[in-house]
């Protein structure tokens, strides 16, 4: 047994270094002849924070549920941890972990009891109570689930995804119904997570979240990937044009400029007052409008 | 996996027993139809002298059967399809067969409770004697073939509800209507249209109820049977088959979402 283990240990060990967490080429899902997914590729490294951006029915969800296993793919090649999700079974499920993003179940179970039950199938767990505390439901810890409000309740899920200590964390939409307090809470909790080595996907429709927490991520529209990059590169936005704004005189003046080093060097001669100065760069949300509106 | 079906099965049950309602109107409701029906008729008696109460009872056993397992399997794994219990669990490295385990733990278990609640009611309100050893052997399977084709055909059954909220309408309509043509609210079966028996005998329900009736009623209350017989032989081929047609079903029907994947 022990020697089992410790053989088992080495391999996941060995799969660690050698291998990228999420592998994917040409990857194609089609319903009724519409491609819902049109060819994405895709790597994402161990231990890294991904995330994938994009508008509703781009194809996100659809993505996300191929690497979890719980959609079939038309064509394409797709390794997760390497395996393929399609046919991976148990043991494969219990390296990863899934945050549902509309989940309903279990209402009339208290958090304790749900969490202690779905610990139950991984082989090794967090303790039921650790994670309630992680997830900062503690006080709640004997509610019912159905008696918790929205934010609550994504935060169970949360535990749920990841009471098996996942190596892979796919989430979905987590912060939905968050308030603001939480929602930082919640980000805390990730890079906590991150930082253990968890290799983490995150689908949002917030880019403010995107930007915080994601060291890498991706653009879908209209099933494919339209950009990628990092919170300050995607889509070219490091080198976007910056708008530099000041009052001159009384007026309002603006002026976009590659690099604004030169026209600050010329202002501060002129003697301009430069109490009011702004300089901007796209935000990421003016990026991502950007990309998803090309493909319209 | 021994575990995790358990750990299931006692999820399940804690997650029924909350549910007040489905306590009440689902578990309860075929011992109400039994007080009701015996209250009303029960002053009569069949030709041989058997209080037609009684035999409401042992037929009603059937009845609660295809409630608790027919209709609480079908209609429970129609909202699991929809509230997300079974797409978590798919998440999860648990077996499909621990979650079908530990569902068949909960419809065995509120079966053995709602048989228990309808005797009682025959015992302490309609004085009906309990029988012997050998008939309580016979009952013992008759019970377990009916609790599982019962539970399989409503696996088979969910996976044509496409909207848990219908699923209990849905899944009454075979109820209610073999109800009637099985011999279960309409005895004996020969008050029916020869063409109705014989499509009657088809479906499992009518041999469940007669099985009942053998266990419960005197001997000579078999002359009320078609054929003039209890016919046990045919009662367990029947159920037999449809254990195994339950099974197969099952298994190429089962689907883990109500989506089309």
């Amino acid at each position: 047994m022990t020697a089992a283990r410790s053989s088992l240990t080495w391999w996941k060990q060995s799969t660690i270094r050698c291998m990228e967490a999420i592998e994917v080429t040409g990857l194609r899902k089609t319903y009724g002849g519409r491609d819902a997914v049109a060819g994405i590729d895709l790597v994402v490294a161990r231990g890294e924070i991904f995330s994938l951006l994009g508008p509703n029915g781009a194809g996100k969800t659809t993505t996300v549920e191929i690497l979890e296993g719980h959609r079939r793919r038309t064509a394409g090649d797709v390794r997760v941890l390497g395996e393929d999700p399609g046919r991976a079974g148990s043991a494969w499920r219990a390296r990863i972990g899934i945050v549902l993003q509309d989940a309903d179940d279990a209402a009339d179970l208290t958090v304790h009891e749900m969490v202690r039950h779905i610990a139950g199938f991984y082989p090794e767990a967090r303790k039921a109570d650790e994670v309630i505390e992680l997830v900062g439901l503690s006080e709640k810890r004997n509610s019912k689930i159905r008696t918790l409000s929205g934010g609550q309740r994504r935060r169970v899920d949360v535990a749920l995804g990841i009471v098996g200590r996942p190596e892979l964390l796919f989430l979905d939409e987590p912060t939905t119904g968050f308030d603001p307090e939480a929602r930082r809470q919640f980000w805390d909790l990730i890079r906590t997570l991150a930082a253990d080595g968890t290799t983490i996907v995150l689908t949002t429709h917030y880019l403010d979240e995107a930007e915080a927490l994601a060291d890498r991520l991706a653009v879908v529209a209209e099933g494919r990937i339209v950009a990628e990059g990092t919170p300050a590169t995607l889509g070219g936005r490091a080198a976007a044009e910056a708008r530099v704004s000041w009052t001159e005189n009384g007026t309002a003046r603006t002026e976009q400029v590659p690099d604004p080093t030169d026209l600050i060097r010329r202002l501060l001669a002129d003697g301009v007052d430069l109490t009011t100065l702004t300089i901007t760069r796209p935000t990421l949300e003016d990026t991502y409008l950007s990309l998803i509106g090309a493909t319209r | 996996m021994i575990a995790v079906s358990l750990s299931r099965g006692h999820v399940e049950l804690l997650q029924f027993l909350r549910d007040r309602t489905a306590v009440v109107f689902t578990f309860f409701f075929p011992a109400l139809l039994l007080l009701l029906f015996g209250t009303i008729f029960g002053s009569e008696s069949t030709d041989q002298g058997v209080a037609v109460s009684r035999v409401f009872t042992a037929s009603m056993i059937a009845y609660g059967i295809l409630n608790t397992a027919f209709v609480t399997m079908g209609a429970g794994l129609a909202m699991d399809r929809e509230d997300g219990t079974l797409k978590r669990l798919r998440g999860t490295p648990m077996p499909a067969s621990a979650y079908l385990i530990g569902k068949g733990l909960l419809v065995l278990g509120l079966s053995v409770a709602e048989a228990a609640v309808l005797i009682g009611v025959g015992v302490l309100v309609f004085d009906m004697p309990l029988p012997d050893a050998a008939h309580w052997l016979t009952f013992g399977w008759i019970f377990l073939l009916s609790v599982f084709a019962c539970s399989t055909l409503g696996i088979a059954v969910s996976a044509l509800v496409k909207n848990a909220r219908n699923a209990g309408a849905i899944l009454n309509v075979p109820v209610v209507a073999l109800q009637f043509v099985s011999g279960v609210f309409i005895h004996p079966m020969s008050q029916l249209p020869d063409w109705l028996e014989k499509v009657a005998s088809i479906f499992p329900v009518r041999w469940m109820a007669q099985g009942f009736r053998y266990v419960f009623l005197p001997d000579g209350a078999q002359t009320q049977e078609i054929g003039g017989a209890w016919n046990l032989g045919t009662v367990a081929m029947v159920l037999g088959v449809w254990c195994v047609i339950g099974l197969i079903l099952c298994l190429v029907t089962f689907r883990w979402s109500s989506r089309d994947r």
